[in-house]
C-alpha cells in the first residue's frame, strides 16, 4: 500500500517539477535577457552532464583503459553524429563499435 | 506550409530514431525491476504514472532495499530537478497554448522528448503548430515507454547483461547533442558540464548532475560570443513567434 501511496506522491512530484515554467511560473514572464541566454545552453549542458559519465565511469571509477570500450564506442559515434547528423545511424554505429571492442578486448 | 497534422508526424519522425536508444533501456528497466521482486503491475504503473526512466531505476533499487519513502521522495526529486530546466527552457514557445495543451505537453516532458523538442523549436522555420511536433514526439516516446517497460517485464530476467543494450541511451543523447554543437562555446559547455558531472560523480543524492549542468550553463553564459545578440534572440524570437501566431501574423504569412 505504502509502495504504491510513494509511486504516486514521486509521479506528482515529477508531474510538477516539469509543469513548474510551463504553467505555474509563466506570469513570471519577461526574465532578463542573460538569464534567456542561460537557457539555450540548458540541453547541451544537461545531456552532456548526463552522458559523460556514463561514457567514462562504467563502474564508479574513470576507467579510461581498453577494458572500458565506451569511451572509445562514445567517441566513435560522436564522430558519425557530426559527420552525419542522423541519430539511428549513429545508435547503430555506436552499439557495433561496442560490442566489436568488446569482442576483441 | 505546415499543418497540425504534418508537425504531429514530423514529430513522430522526429523520435523515431531516440526511440531505438529508448526501447532497450525501457526493456532493462522492466527486467531489473522484477529482478529486485517489484509486482509487474507495479513495475508498468511506474513508466506512465512517473514516466522518467532514471527516476525509476533508482526508486526500483531503493524500493528492494527498504530506503524510507521520504528518502526515496527526495532523492528522485533531486534527480527529476533538471525539468525545471527543460521546463523553463520549452515555456516560452508553449506561453500562448490554452491550459490543456500546457498539462498535457507538460506530462511528456522527458530527456529524449525534450532533447527533440528543443531543437526542433530552435530552428528558424516558422510555424504555428509546433506544439503538435511536441505531441507526436512525446506521445511516441511515451508509448514506447510502455511497450518496452511491458516487454521487459515479460521477458523476465533473460536479457544478459554482456548486452550492454544500457548504452544506446548515452548514445541516443550523443546522437541528439553533436549535432547541435554550432558554436565554439557550445562545445565548451558540453566539455565543462561533462567533466564536472564526472569529477562530481559521488555526491550525494545525485547533485553532480545539476552543479555541473549549471556549471555549464555559467561558463556558457560568461564566455564572451562573437554575436551577443544572436542566443537571447534565438529564445527571444522564439515567443515572439509564438506570440505573433495568436495575433495573427503567423497566418497572414502562410
Amino acid at each position: 500500500m505504502t509502495t504504491w501511496l510513494l509511486i504516486v506522491g514521486v509521479g506528482l512530484f515529477t508531474y510538477a517539477i516539469r509543469l513548474s515554467f510551463i504553467l505555474f511560473f509563466s506570469k513570471a514572464e519577461k526574465l532578463p535577457p542573460f538569464l534567456l541566454r542561460g537557457l539555450r545552453f540548458v540541453p547541451i549542458a544537461v545531456l552532456s552532464a548526463i552522458t559523460l559519465p556514463q561514457l567514462l565511469l562504467p563502474k564508479d571509477v574513470i576507467d579510461l583503459s581498453l577494458r572500458n570500450p565506451r569511451w572509445i564506442a562514445g567517441i566513435l559515434a560522436a564522430l558519425v553524429a557530426w559527420r552525419t547528423r542522423n541519430v539511428f545511424l549513429t545508435i547503430v554505429v555506436g552499439m557495433a563499435g561496442l560490442w566489436l571492442l568488446q569482442l576483441l578486448f | 506550409m505546415t499543418t497540425p497534422h504534418s508537425e504531429f508526424f514530423k514529430g513522430v519522425k522526429g523520435i523515431l530514431p531516440i526511440l531505438l536508444g529508448v526501447f532497450p533501456f525501457g526493456l532493462i528497466y522492466g527486467v531489473s525491476a522484477r529482478g529486485a521482486g517489484l509486482s509487474a503491475s507495479i513495475t508498468q504503473v511506474m513508466s506512465s504514472i512517473v514516466f522518467a526512466g532514471s527516476a525509476q531505476f533508482v526508486m526500483v533499487q531503493l524500493i528492494s532495499a527498504g530506503i524510507p519513502a521520504g528518502i526515496i521522495l527526495l532523492t528522485t526529486g533531486i534527480i527529476n530537478l533538471r525539468h525545471t530546466l527543460y521546463s523553463a527552457s520549452v515555456a516560452s514557445y508553449l506561453k500562448h497554448l490554452r491550459t490543456g495543451w500546457k498539462l498535457l505537453l507538460a506530462y511528456l516532458l522527458t530527456d529524449e522528448a525534450y532533447a527533440v523538442v528543443i531543437t526542433h523549436y530552435q530552428q528558424p522555420d516558422e510555424s504555428a503548430y509546433k506544439h503538435w511536433y511536441f505531441l507526436g514526439a512525446g506521445l511516441g516516446l511515451w508509448t514506447t515507454w510502455q511497450a518496452s517497460t511491458a516487454t521487459g517485464v515479460l521477458l523476465g530476467a533473460q536479457i544478459p547483461a554482456s548486452w550492454s543494450l544500457d548504452f544506446a541511451l548515452p548514445l541516443t543523447f550523443i546522437a541528439v547533442v553533436v549535432p547541435v554543437l554550432k558554436h565554439r562555446v557550445d562545445g565548451i559547455v558540453a566539455m565543462v558540464a561533462g567533466s564536472c558531472a564526472v569529477v562530481a560523480v559521488h555526491l550525494p543524492l545525485n547533485s553532480g548532475l545539476l552543479i555541473a549542468t549549471f556549471i555549464g550553463i555559467g561558463v556558457g553564459m560568461l564566455l564572451p560570443t562573437k554575436n551577443r545578440k544572436t542566443f537571447s534572440d534565438e529564445v527571444e524570437n522564439g515567443s515572439r513567434r509564438s506570440e505573433g501566431v495568436r495575433s495573427g501574423e503567423g497566418e497572414r504569412k502562410q
